[in-house]
């Protein structure tokens, strides 16, 4: 799985960060996304998935054929 | 419904079955009729919205504008004021584009997940607090005006540095600003004036003697106006304090109301996380639908809306359409993802939303520590919606434990 954020459209919301904080972090003068691990492990797919799938500026975008 | 029904416009709000029951309506509307004509308090009608895939497009869709001002928009409320959505309070706040863009981010920074996670013992503490003392009060107790009520103004008290003698005083504010019809209209201003006055003087406290808070930092970075300050102390409040009350009240009633749930929870509390979405998702009282007003003609659900449009966007109604949620009128505390549209979709959607997560996640927390037999006082028929207010909730939340 290969993962890809947005930081236009991230609205900083921070929801990606409280379900997968391995993955996704925020800078600190803004709250805007930042990603940690472009591939994350297989065990962490599920909450990516959900992570990505909540995501309320549709941030997220996910490669799954990676 | 057929189309004839159609050609009056319906009454919105709806009326309903019960105090946590959704109107009859979302569902025929949903099926037959996605884009509604609707009358709204004022007379004034708007064009309904109650699918998932429509509310999201255009919460979504930055054409569609929030501010009712231009002349052929509809109002809202009969009160000369518009209330809250026409009021010009936060006008100095940019509400679109690039330069609402950047006032979120100077905010955001103060939302912040990990910020949040911080915060998040001293919420438990001030939790634990509020039932110490509905405890020692004794039961049965208002579980609304003990804690859901307090408890957010507390949090946005802190974090704006407003000393905790002030607290009672937010409350009243918020609770009027919010008015659509509780309060007169003299009511109303009078307490406009009287926070617009307070946060001033407060604002120029803090730039004297700043201390660990989010104004006295957005003061010292010297971007914001003390218009701009003075409106993002009101608006965080207003925006911040009665939707969480009311989804605190909520929130436990929907828990206790099949106490199945409430049992699940007890049993295994790493559903917490889960149960807060799902209550989010199941509210079926989130109150007036969120406005927006497009120029331009647009297609929305297969229809065309013309030109100087007013839609209303109900996340409630669309929160539980099937076609984005299996099993959409089951309660399923497990439930993930659960993509639902309580904090809206967007550039504009909740800017404290982790703050709010983490408030409802603390007081589950707390309750089902301290207080495992918690229960309802009455039957759940005699739970009592509150009327007259934007934000929709429990007038109160009669339990004992
Ligand atoms: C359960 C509680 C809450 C609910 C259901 C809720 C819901 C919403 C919704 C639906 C919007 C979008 C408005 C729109 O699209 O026009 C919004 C915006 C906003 N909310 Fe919340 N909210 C909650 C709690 C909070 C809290 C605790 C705060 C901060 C203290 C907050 C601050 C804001 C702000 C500042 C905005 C405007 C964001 C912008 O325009 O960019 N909210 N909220």
């Amino acid at each position: 799985m290969k993962v890809r954020v947005d930081d236009g459209k991230c609205c900083g919301a921070g929801t990606c960060v409280m379900l997968a904080p391995d993955v996704f972090d925020q800078r600190d003068e803004d709250g805007i996304v930042v990603l940690l691990d472009e591939t994350p492990p297989e065990r962490l797919h599920a909450t990516v998935r959900e992570a990505a799938g909540v995501c309320p500026a549709a941030a997220i975008e996910l490669d799954e054929n990676v | 419904m057929t189309d004839s029904e159609h050609e009056q416009a319906l009454t919105y709000p709806f009326t309903r079955p019960a105090a946590l029951e959704p109107p009859a309506e979302w569902a025929e509307l949903r099926q037959g009729c996605p884009v509604a004509r609707v009358k709204l308090p004022s007379g004034d009608e708007a064009s309904l919205l109650t699918r998932y895939e429509d509310v999201k497009q255009v919460l979504s869709d930055p054409r569609f504008t929030r501010r009712l001002t231009a002349d052929d928009a509809a109002r809202i409320s009969d009160s000369e004021s518009g209330g809250v959505f026409n009021s010009d309070m936060a006008s100095s706040i940019p509400d679109g584009g690039e330069g609402h863009q950047q006032w979120r981010r100077r905010i955001t920074k103060w939302f912040t997940a990990r910020r949040m996670a911080s915060l998040r013992p001293g919420m438990e503490a001030m939790a634990e607090q509020l039932v110490d003392e509905m405890v020692e009060r004794g039961q049965p107790a208002d579980l609304k005006a003990s804690l859901g009520f307090p408890l957010p103004v507390w949090v946005i008290c802190d974090m704006l540095g407003v000393p905790d003698s002030d607290r009672d005083k937010f409350s009243h504010w918020s609770d009027a600003l919010l008015n659509l019809t509780r309060y007169t209209e003299a009511e109303l201003m009078a307490a406009q004036v009287e926070f617009f006055e307070y946060m001033s003087g407060h604002i120029t406290a803090k730039r004297k003697d700043p201390g660990d808070d989010l104004l006295s930092e957005l003061v010292a970075g010297g971007e914001m106006s003390d218009d701009q300050l003075v409106a993002t102390g009101m608006g965080l409040l207003v925006a911040g304090h009665e939707t969480t009350a009311n989804m605190i009240g909520k929130m436990v009633a929907m828990l206790l109301v099949d106490r199945r749930r409430w049992e699940a929870l007890l049993e295994d509390p790493s559903l917490i996380r889960t149960a807060v979405e799902e209550a989010l998702r199941y509210d079926a009282n989130l109150g007036f639908g969120m406005p927006r007003y497009i120029a331009e003609e647009v297609e929305v659900g297969g229809t065309v809306l013309p030109g100087g449009s007013t839609v209303l966007c109900d996340m409630a109604a669309a929160n539980r359409d099937e076609r984005a949620f299996e099993g959409a009128g089951d309660m399923n505390l497990t439930r993930s993802p659960n993509p639902h549209l309580t904090f809206g979709a967007g550039a504009h959607s909740c800017l404290g939303q982790p703050l709010a997560r983490t408030e409802l996640q603390a007081v589950l927390c707390v309750l089902l520590r301290k207080l495992p037999t918690l229960d309802l006082a009455v039957p759940a028929g005699d739970l009592r919606r509150v009327e007259g207010l934007v934000v929709g909730g429990l007038s109160e939340l009669p339990v004992r434990w």
